[in-house]
């Protein structure tokens, strides 16, 4: 049993976008509902209850139950980490990553993971039914933080009855929530895997998200947030905010390799603003193919959720002080052609974790594929998530496959 | 004293004896059981390696991304880094034993990493080349070009070794800084340890190599 069939529905063709709404609120992967009587405490200062989480799991949870690890997701990522996409019938996005006799096997782990409050795969967020009003949130859902996010995955943990996670692993805003979960629950935590991430979003990835979610509020669509009511997406909007971000996690050198100057399906250049460059193209389905799967509403708070994120700024502006004593062991991975979440971020990070004398890898990886890379097919990144992950379990007692 | 000498050889240390380095399997003697140590300058982490079979906590720092993506690869502790500019990010008594094993001529300010070493771990291990071995004096002397060893084959114009200092400069420095030597060794070409009732010239001599255990002679400042 690999554990790798999900336990649910999986059709093999996308979803209309009318279907989305069904997913948000009725999702086909196991949910966990905490009903009134268990608020999740927003930062905001908000009780956030009845609330739901969707989640999927892979590989079976041992006798002592320490073999579980928690799989944080990216931005626009969701819990279907290695099984076929409900809507859009795609592989899941860590497949590489995910598997048996992957870095993260499913043989000898039990893998969970949740989609993020506030996102919108089927964990409350802005596209959830408000049980108060009988309608769809939209713009009436408090804000949620990395905090946040990080909170409702231990009531998640909680639900499952696992005391201890074995690793928290995860990318870009996975890793935020990884040390976020570090600095949280440090007990819970025996093994840390962020990847391309940082202690804090940068000026210049605020700046990002403010002309992504510009982008969102200018499409008439959008009516402030109101869309759901009318039966529309503010699709345009959303897809330019897409495009925009999608060229934050490439890079120039990847870009050029892939397309460089080429033309789409013609020889010469039209002389008008069609999508002459393959690159225009390209932009233009990551953006078109975005919108069939993703909330605009929800788009907006998770890139909020982002921008809050300081882990210092919550520890009287002292990193240090987030990780004091911490014995949860620690690898920190950056890729060198990635300048959303630079390695100068990773190494502040190090710094601070060297300064608690926390045990901790640091690797930055050699690789064009800039910030995507950490989803992306790089074998030297995932010897070494394999190694730290063996040397962990070793260190934790986990068996060998098959003992 | 031979190898055999120093080392008690049952089956499992000729083994390690095989596998390991002789002034790595020298360092880890002088490394208490249970301890937590920093090798800055780790390489590829095989003195890291032999630290953890003995059931010492290890961690690395190592400038090169090669290095240090093999040591991750190999399930080590091990960051990357520079000897000369992130020590000053590690707290004071952080480790038991620092470890800078044949780096200090590499490194651009050698007696600010030498106090850095002290300063973060109660004991400090080094090792570096002697520049006064006699070999090395006898290339300068008779054929007149800067010396090059098996163990230091690098051009002048290319090495990475800028700092290069003799076991009687080490010793004064060590002095200058008010560190105090517990144990040296001056190992011979064959990397055995010269005999310890030999004088200090003697072994600035026939020492190829250096490995001193200092610790902190005492709060002078």
């Amino acid at each position: 049993m690999t554990g790798l069939t999900p336990k649910s529905k999986t059709p093999r063709r996308a979803i209309p976008p009318q279907e989305r709404s069904h997913e948000v609120d009725h999702p086909s992967s196991p949910v966990a509902e905490f009903g009134i009587d268990k608020p999740l405490r927003l930062d905001c200062g908000v009780d956030l209850a009845p609330f739901q989480i969707a989640y999927q799991t892979y590989g079976e949870l041992n006798a002592d139950k320490s073999n579980a690890i928690l799989v944080c997701h990216a931005l626009t990522g969701d819990q279907h980490v290695a099984n076929r996409h409900p809507m859009t019938g795609k592989p899941g996005w860590w497949e590489t990553m995910v598997g048996p006799g992957r870095p993260l096997d499913t043989s000898r782990y039990f893998i969970i993971c949740s989609n993020v409050i506030g996102g919108c795969m089927g964990s409350t967020g802005p596209a959830s039914l408000n049980p108060a009003t009988g309608k769809v949130w939209g713009l009436d859902f408090p804000i949620i933080t990395i905090p946040d996010m990080v909170r409702a995955q231990a009531m998640l943990i909680d639900y499952l009855g696992i005391e201890t996670l074995f690793a928290v692993v995860g990318g870009s805003m996975g890793g935020m929530q990884v040390l976020q979960w570090t600095a949280a629950y440090p007990e819970r935590v025996f093994s840390a895997l962020p990847i391309a991430c940082a202690t804090r979003h940068s000026a210049q990835n605020i700046a990002f998200h403010e002309l992504g979610r510009q982008a969102v509020m200018a499409d008439p669509d959008w009516d402030h947030g109101r869309y759901a009511d009318k039966a529309v997406h503010p699709h345009r909007g959303l897809a330019v905010a897409r495009m925009a971000a999608h060229i934050t996690y490439l890079s120039d050198a990847a870009l050029h390799r892939k397309f460089g100057r080429r033309m789409q399906d013609r020889e010469l250049p039209t002389f008008s603003f069609d999508a002459d460059f393959q690159v225009e193209s390209y932009l233009r389905y990551q953006g078109s193919s975005f919108v069939e799967r993703f909330d605009a509403n929800a788009y907006l708070y998770l890139t909020r959720a982002m921008d809050y994120f300081d882990i210092a700024a919550d520890h009287d502006g002292v990193l240090t002080a987030a990780f004091r004593g911490i014995e949860t062991r620690f690898c920190v991975v950056s890729f060198t052609s990635d300048w959303l979440f630079p390695t100068a971020e990773s190494r502040a990070l190090v710094h601070a974790l060297n300064a608690s004398s926390a045990r901790v890898s640091f690797a930055e990886i050699e690789t064009d594929k800039g910030h995507d890379a950490f989803l992306l097919d790089v074998p030297e990144f995932f010897d070494i998530a394999h190694a730290f992950l063996e040397s962990a379990g070793k260190a934790r007692g986990l068996n060998e496959p098959g003992e | 004293m031979s190898l055999q000498q120093v080392l008690p050889l049952n089956g499992a240390a000729a083994r390690e004896a095989l596998a390991y380095r002789p002034d790595h399997l020298l360092i880890a003697e002088m490394v208490d059981r249970g301890s937590k140590v920093l090798d800055v300058g780790c390489g590829d982490g095989d003195l890291l390696q032999l630290l953890e079979s003995r059931g010492i906590d290890g961690r690395g720092i190592e400038l090169s991304r090669e290095g240090v993506n093999h040591c991750v690869a190999k399930g080590l502790a091990v960051v990357q880094g520079d000897a000369d500019t992130d020590l000053s990010n590690y707290p004071d008594d952080a480790f038991d034993y620092v470890i800078l094993s044949q780096t200090l001529q590499a490194t651009r300010r050698p007696k600010a990493v030498l106090e850095n070493l002290l300063r973060i771990g109660r004991r400090a291990i080094v090792t570096f080349p002697n520049f006064g071995f006699w070999r090395m004096r006898l290339q300068l002397l008779i054929g007149g070009h800067m010396p090059r060893t098996e163990n230091l084959p690098a051009t002048w114009y290319d090495t990475p070794n800028i700092h290069f200092c003799t076991i009687k400069d080490f010793v004064q420095l060590c002095d200058e800084i008010n560190v105090k030597m517990e144990r040296a060794v001056a190992l011979d070409s064959y990397a055995r340890p010269l005999r310890f009732n030999m004088p200090w010239w003697f072994w600035n001599m026939f020492g190829e190599q250096g490995i001193f255990l200092l610790s902190r002679a005492g709060k002078a400042r």
